[in-house]
């Protein structure tokens, strides 16, 4: 194999892998919006609470496995509690105004998270050995690998989710069409509840691996503006297209930092996605998976 | 502007007038005389810049219904024209280069407004978080935006006009409320014009708009380049009469939310509302960090006093969203009636 070619491949696959993390966030969007149609801006700062309560309990001795449980439940309070004080009196707004009080919840958990916790950096280790493996001539982070199957595993199982269980039927009701749900008798308010407990699930897993690769402080909660090209790409409410979309910025972002970088300057990956993502939109729409075509023209 | 609807007969001025005579005498007249340099440099040259960034932002936002998280981008856009069109034209004098920097911006805004014929809702404002990120990139990449200074920072030149130096805290403020106050009469003039009308109309029902005639994509790109000249030159503005440096940081995504959130608790689709929300971002920090200090004592530092202000503010746009979606200038207006009401 050509150097020039082991670079490519090398480039394209860490891209990948990179994108995998992007999707992981971009799920716990996607989760809330098919069922609320709200495009909740603090999943970030929901994966910065979830990541920085977890770092915090363990360096103060807490066991993995209780530190773990305190901060689901965590995630699960602050999930309840945003849907209930926020979210439901706002039932029926403007999508804009969703949106909007969505932003204000990412200042609170931000601020909260980190007047709770301090604002310094926390190392997170996840016991994952982060030596490359040799896979066939091409270099790949185990971390990497580990944090794609769990991105795998967890799509599978979300998908799964939706697919064969009652909740998820009843998610994908509400998605369809929220007033024909009501009418069968399915309770919004529940399900709403159950989604934003899921979204904080979500954000716990994201919040761990993406912890452990950056180091847990505030600007992890700044994951939420790389979910955001993923998200117009694949489509606001499609589990699939989060993670299909993902792939693809990932891989754009490293080629054309490897490839075009040189040409135009350095650190273009800030806006590359978002070009990129906004130039399919152009050409389509609805984006790769997305339902509906809402929204858009 | 030129087919404005006829004007209303006289009338004894309305109290809303008067109002406005009474505050101008008040900026003009009575402040300048009692202010201390604190007032002007701590309170309000920088009020009077983001409001006149949220005056922008809301012809774009709370008229137009178009989402922008740009803001920032715009402001950095004008006042990086302005720094270089002083540096590279010494001719030009200030007013002439604060106009041509709002241009600039303008420019600006017709480029982030196209995809807006295309895309609505969040599609839109995330296309506007792309040009928030490219002019990050691009202040910092490209030498000579920023003289080739190697950290993007740049002092910004000395506020002379007709030969009158106005480099001292007064003749800043001075300087900054004229143009404040020039912009939103041109801004007051543009919404109860029949574009301005056109603006609400796309905001409430585009296809109803569409029906009757108004021209969308025109309006939209309208309200782009009007929004984004009014937010240039209050960037211009926030650095040259208020922080007297021109920086790539001071214009971050953080900016952008502050405008956003002035013009939300201020209330969208109101000129006054800008200046209500502008007033409250400014005094909000200043009366956390009194509050602070009585409360707790030495145990407030500023990282603390940031964090509490993170939270009071997203506590505060959640409750005016859910209380008061039409924000403070909703709550002043009934204030008034009330006021009126037990008057009569």
């Amino acid at each position: 194999m050509s150097p020039d070619l082991a670079l490519l491949i090398e480039v394209v696959v860490g891209g990948l892998l990179s994108g995998v993390m992007y999707a992981l966030v971009a799920i716990g969007f996607v989760l809330i919006y098919k069922t609320s149609g709200v495009l909740n801006f603090a999943q970030g700062a929901m994966v910065l609470l979830a990541a920085l309560t977890f770092v915090s309990l363990t360096e103060r001795g807490l066991p993995v496995p209780a530190a773990l449980a305190a901060t689901l439940a965590a995630m699960v309070v602050v999930g309840l509690a945003v849907e209930r004080a926020v979210l439901r009196p706002l039932v029926n707004q403007p999508p804009i105004t969703l949106f909007m009080a969505t932003l204000g919840v990412a200042y609170v958990i931000e601020g909260a998270a980190q007047l709770a916790w301090g604002t310094q950096v926390h190392g997170l280790d996840l016991g994952i050995d982060d030596t490359p493996i040799d896979l066939g001539g091409v270099l790949v982070s185990r971390f990497d690998l580990f944090a794609a199957a769990v991105a795998g595993l967890m799509a599978a199982l979300l998908s799964a989710f939706f697919r064969y269980t009652r909740t998820g039927l009843a998610f994908r009701a509400v998605a369809d069409d929220p007033l024909a749900a009501l009418n069968t008798g399915l309770r919004l308010p529940r399900i709403w509840s159950a989604v934003w407990i899921a979204a904080g699930i979500v954000a716990l897993v994201a919040g761990l691996l993406w912890g452990a690769r950056l180091g847990v402080q505030f600007s992890l909660s700044l994951v939420v503006l790389k979910a955001l090209p993923v998200l117009v790409l694949g489509g606001f409410d499609s589990v699939a297209g989060a993670i299909v979309a993902g792939l693809i910025v990932g891989a754009t972002e490293k080629l054309s930092e490897v490839y075009l970088g040189p040409v135009i300057g350095g650190g273009i990956e800030g806006w590359i996605a978002y070009v990129a993502a906004l130039g399919f939109l152009l050409v389509r729409p609805s984006g790769l998976f997305g339902l509906r075509a809402v929204e858009r023209v | 502007m030129d087919a404005l609807p006829r004007a209303a007969p006289r009338r004894r001025p309305s109290a809303g007038t008067l109002g406005l005579g009474a505050l101008l005498v008040l900026a003009y007249g009575i402040v300048p005389l009692t202010g201390t340099s604190y007032v002007f440099e701590a309170l309000l040259t920088p009020f009077l810049a983001l409001a006149l960034a949220g005056l922008g932002l809301n012809l774009l936002t709370g008229y137009a219904g178009l989402l922008s998280l740009g803001s920032a981008a715009f402001m950095a856009v004008g006042a990086y024209a302005a720094f270089n069109l002083s540096l590279r034209l010494p001719g030009l004098t200030l007013p002439v280069s604060l106009l041509l920097a709002g241009f600039v911006a303008a420019l600006a805004g017709l480029v982030a407004g196209l995809p807006a014929l295309r895309l609505r809702g969040f599609y839109l404002a995330v296309s506007t978080l792309a040009l928030q990120f490219f002019v990050a990139w691009a202040l910092n990449r490209i030498g000579w935006i920023s003289n080739d200074s190697p950290s993007g920072v740049v002092t910004a030149p000395r506020l002379v006009v007709a030969g009158l130096s106005f480099d001292d805290p007064r003749g800043r403020y001075l300087v900054t409320l004229t143009v404040v106050t020039l912009l939103t009469f041109v801004a007051w003039r543009l919404v109860t014009s029949p574009t301005g009308r056109n603006l609400v109309a796309i905001r409430d029902n585009e296809t109803a708009a569409r029906l009757v005639g108004v021209r969308v994509a025109r309006t939209k790109l309208l309200a782009f380049a009007a929004s984004s000249f009014v937010i240039g030159i209050a960037g211009a503005l926030w650095a040259f009469a208020y922080l007297r440096t021109v920086e790539p940081a001071g214009f971050n995504l953080d900016r952008s939310f502050q405008i956003l959130f002035i013009v939300i608790i201020g209330g969208l689709g109101t000129l006054r509302g800008a200046f209500l929300g502008a007033g409250f971002i400014v005094v909000l920090p200043l009366l956390l960090s009194r509050l602070g200090a009585a409360l707790l004592g030495d145990g407030f530092d500023s990282g603390t006093l940031e964090m509490v202000q993170r939270v009071v503010l997203g506590a505060l746009i959640v409750a005016v969203l859910i209380r008061e979606p039409a924000g403070l200038a909703a709550l002043l207006d009934r204030a008034g009636r009330r006021l009126g009401r037990r008057a009569a």
